[in-house]
């Protein structure tokens, strides 16, 4: 059984842990608010720009002389798997639920017989991939040093990708992130940026247009921008799930220092308890004894 | 009503600008246009320029970079991948833009995109003298 003192000192490092987990949960949540805003203030551009783009795909999609962004190279050996995870940890299942989407896909497409490539946006996931997965890579995005996400850092990292596109390097390629619903829930999602698919690719109930200069000329100058557009917004996405994710874990992580110092206290006061009464049987068998 | 038109301004990071106009000027890729209520639907890519909308309360001006504007009878949707107000532009984002175009005419190859980059150049270079 533990002695007074070290059941004593062992109430105050959790309680310590308790104010430092409060501590991140309240950070969290401020922060969850900003990614939240910017996440909302980026959503009309990219509405917008999808629905023009999936009018616009499924009037020039048919044709042969679509663009390779669109149409695809013709094969889907090469599979590019653009992983976005967290550049920090203690955010609950957050990068590891990414992460198990992530190794799972790549496991049914070397299963399928393609060549996967990965590259890595985030540190975590860099790190929990780099284990049996670490031939595959072929970059890295660091975002560690960016303070608040803009267009900047998705145009980056869209020029990256698709200089690769360009080399031929790869097929296909797909995002993974996490989708933020809630507080307490993230999806973890995967969707295709190259070749581009549209929700509503088909449907055409928007007036015709007058195009200047041509379809064609148009679809060319935007697709380019849509992979920047998505990563974008999936940067976004993924900055409120891992604050929310962050959020809730941090929360729990309260509550169980909460529980665990109500235990220990128990367990303090009966052990002093036990003592007094120890001390007390002595002072009376020694009365009695003279 | 009848004379206006929806005007919206968005950019990837927030939407700019969102009211009722009753014509907007807009640097379109194949010559300026200007758009109010009743005009033929059309979406073209923008250049860069300035671009002007009459408001309710008053004519506004902003400075667009690249995109494109989805125009019908009732609605003017700017979609910019970098626009400022023209108040609170500055000299030096737009010189940043400008170098970094023109390192990419530098490495481009292709006569196509090198033509478009050149033409993107020259047209930010015009913007900027423009402001002075």
């Amino acid at each position: 059984m533990p002695s007074l003192k070290d059941l004593k000192n062992r109430i105050e490092s959790v309680k310590s842990t308790r104010k430092i987990t409060k501590a991140m949960q309240m950070v969290a949540a401020a922060k969850l608010r900003r990614a939240q805003d910017a996440a909302e203030a980026a959503r009309p551009y990219s509405e917008r720009f999808n629905a023009v783009m999936a009018s616009l795909a499924a009037s020039v999609g048919g044709s042969d002389t679509a663009p390779r962004l669109l149409a695809g190279t013709g094969s889907d050996q090469v599979q590019l798997l653009i992983v976005m995870t967290a550049e920090r940890g203690l955010c609950g299942g957050f990068n590891s639920s990414i992460v198990k989407l992530a190794r799972q896909k790549a496991a049914e497409l070397k299963a399928a017989g393609k060549t996967v490539k990965i590259l890595t946006v985030g540190k975590k996931g860099r790190e929990q991939l780099k284990r049996d997965l670490g031939d595959l890579m072929i970059g890295h995005v660091d975002l560690s040093e960016v303070k608040r996400v803009g267009y900047d850092n998705a145009q980056a990292i869209a020029k990256d990708v698709l200089a690769r596109f360009d080399a031929g390097e790869f097929d296909v390629a797909t995002i993974f992130y996490a989708q933020f619903q809630s507080v307490i829930a993230q999806l973890p999602t995967a969707q295709q940026i190259i070749p581009a698919q549209f929700d509503d690719a088909g449907e055409e109930n928007g007036p015709l247009y007058d195009y200047e200069p041509s379809e064609e000329a148009i679809l060319a100058d935007l697709l380019p921008r849509g992979v920047a557009t998505q990563i974008f917004a999936a940067l976004l996405e993924n900055g409120a799930s891992e604050q929310g994710a962050r959020m809730s874990a941090m929360d729990n992580a309260t509550r169980n220092a909460g529980d665990m110092i109500d235990q220990l206290t128990i367990e303090y006061n009966r052990s002093r308890q036990a003592v007094i009464t120890n001390e007390l049987i002595e002072i009376i068998s020694g009365a009695e004894a003279l | 009503m009848a004379d206006m038109v929806q005007f919206d301004l968005v950019c990837p990071e927030r939407s700019l600008a969102s009211g009722k106009a009753s014509e907007v000027l807009i640097p379109g890729a194949e010559g300026e246009l200007t758009a109010g209520p009743g005009h033929e639907p059309m979406l073209t890519t923008l250049r860069p320029g300035f671009l002007r909308a009459e408001l309710e309360g008053g004519a506004k001006d902003f400075v667009v970079t690249h995109g494109f504007v989805e125009v019908s009878a009732e609605s003017v949707s700017v979609i910019a991948e970098r626009a400022f107000a023209a108040a609170d532009v500055a000299r030096p984002d737009l010189e940043a833009i400008l170098s970094e175009a023109r390192e990419r005419m530098e490495q481009a190859a292709e006569d196509e995109e090198r033509h478009g980059l050149e033409r993107f150049v020259a047209d930010l270079v015009h913007l900027i003298d423009q402001m002075d």
